[in-house]
């Protein structure tokens, strides 16, 4: 693995060009929390000509429905959801100017190209660690969708909250690259 | 006859609910530390030493294994010598999840169909009854996530397929899924009976602890060679490539009808949940 990248929020084009798929990253500042339910929200607010509950330009979406939080703790079990149900939604918000999604799993070829279009790279953060990826997460508060429980829209404010990247802006892709390498043929 | 009072089912689940969200079982934990071993791809050792230590932060009650906590599956075996009491069993068992959920601060994660809507209880759970011999209830609560479950799927296959056609219909819905059901994952395999039955095996494989053949030396080789050949994939730890993409593949088997080839493939992610007691 190579060295760390850090980042804090918001992302500018040039942290996003200098992104490879496989770079370690880990970031800080503020990221918002959006899954199936909000994202659907948001894209029928924007069909309506409303307001998005956050400006998206610069920022970055976790696709993350937390646990409640322990007595003491801003948030409780906080790792990503599979992001291939959010494939329909991305790339409206992408070329709104979001920079990010962190989730897991794949997503489809139009999100990968309006990663390269666009400047925004795809993250993947570690499945069912929801405890330790909880820790990077200082504060959390709910600015919209209350009534989604878990799947309202949350601020989230993560200090060194580690990502791997997928897709890259250049069309890098870490899970090609993976099974290219692993596979074994027979 | 001996007489058992609901609320001590009630009580059961509860406990049940909270303790396997909250502590990966000792047979997962021990295969993902040699999974450690085997993996070969240093991205897939980084994920796999990420996610022991995100085992042990759970079992301090940090925060639960992960905020999937599942929808309540619950196993219970009833002796046929029990008589229950204080009221309706089935409430009882949805009243355990209620209190589990609530006061193990886990996610509540059903919704209707099609407004979204959270149930905001988490209920209903997901009940499989057996009635087996005997004055005992085992009771097995296995929360199951949505990650994996999606990538789960039922084919009706035609007798022709043979067994060469369940093990290409299984390597190939691993194959699809990769790193969406988060890997490295175990994989229950049902061929049997119904389209449902076939399912129910599946699932059912899943509880086994993790790695333990099937009792039948043909089908324990089959489950060998089905798991050599995932493990040849490179899908790897979240699917960032590696050697290790299956910690198991877990077999059943019962006659199907003779039109029939039900193969049904259940997926669990390596938060492979849990926990039972027998009262």
């Amino acid at each position: 693995m190579g060295d760390v990248i850090r980042l804090t929020t918001p992302l500018t084009d040039e942290d996003i060009l200098k992104l490879k798929a496989g770079d370690n990253v880990l970031i800080s500042g503020v990221i918002y929390t959006g899954r199936d339910a909000a994202h659907k929200r948001m894209i029928e607010a924007l069909e309506k000509g409303e307001e998005l509950p956050f400006d998206v330009k610069g920022q970055i979406i976790y696709y993350v429905g937390p646990s409640p939080a322990r007595p003491g703790r801003p948030v409780g079990a906080a790792g990503p959801t599979t992001s291939y149900r959010m494939n329909p939604y991305a790339p409206k918000l992408i070329a709104l100017g979001l920079k990010g999604m962190i989730g897991k799993g794949k997503m489809s070829q139009e999100v990968k190209e309006h990663c390269q279009k666009y400047k925004a790279v795809y993250f993947g953060a570690v499945g069912g660690c929801g405890a330790l990826l909880s820790q990077r997460i200082k504060k959390a508060e709910i600015i919209a969708y209350e009534d989604l429980g878990p799947e309202a829209v949350r601020r989230l404010e993560v200090e060194d909250f580690p990502v791997i990247v997928v897709y890259d802006a250049h069309g890098g892709d870490l899970e090609e690259m993976g099974i290219k390498e692993y596979r074994v043929e027979g | 006859m001996r007489v058992i009072d609901v609320s001590q089912i009630t009580e059961a689940i509860a406990k049940l609910c909270i303790e396997a969200n909250y502590e990966l079982p000792d047979d997962v934990y021990q295969a993902l530390k040699e999974a450690l071993e085997k993996e070969k791809s240093p991205v897939g050792k980084a994920v796999l030493s990420m996610i022991l230590e995100n085992a042990e932060l759970a079992r301090q009650r940090v925060a639960p294994i992960c905020q999937d906590c599942g929808l309540a599956v619950v196993f219970l075996e009833i002796g046929q010598e029990v008589h229950f009491t204080g009221g309706s069993l089935k409430e009882a068992i949805y009243e355990g999840v209620r209190k589990g959920y609530k006061e193990g601060y886990l996610r509540k994660s059903t919704c209707h169909p099609f407004t979204r809507a959270n149930v905001g209880d988490n209920t209903p759970p997901v009940i499989h009854y057996d009635i087996v011999p005997g004055d005992k209830v085992r009771i097995v609560v296995a929360p199951k996530g949505g990650g994996s479950e999606n990538m789960s799927m039922v084919t009706m296959l035609k007798p022709a397929d043979g067994l060469e056609g369940v093990i290409e219909t299984v390597v190939n819905r691993v194959k699809e899924a990769g790193g969406n059901p988060c890997p490295p994952i175990i994989v229950g395999v049902g061929v049997g009976g119904t389209f449902e039955r076939s399912a129910f095996l599946a699932k059912k494989a899943l509880l086994r602890p993790v790695g333990k053949p099937n009792p039948d030396v043909e089908l324990a080789k089959v489950e060998q060679e089905i798991l050599e050949r995932i493990n040849k994939l490179g899908i790897g730890p979240m699917g960032w490539g590696g050697t290790v993409t299956a910690l198991a593949v877990h077999f059943e088997m019962e006659p199907v009808h003779i039109a029939s080839l039900p193969c049904a493939v259940n997926i669990n992610c390596h938060v492979a949940r849990h926990k039972e007691i027998i009262i």
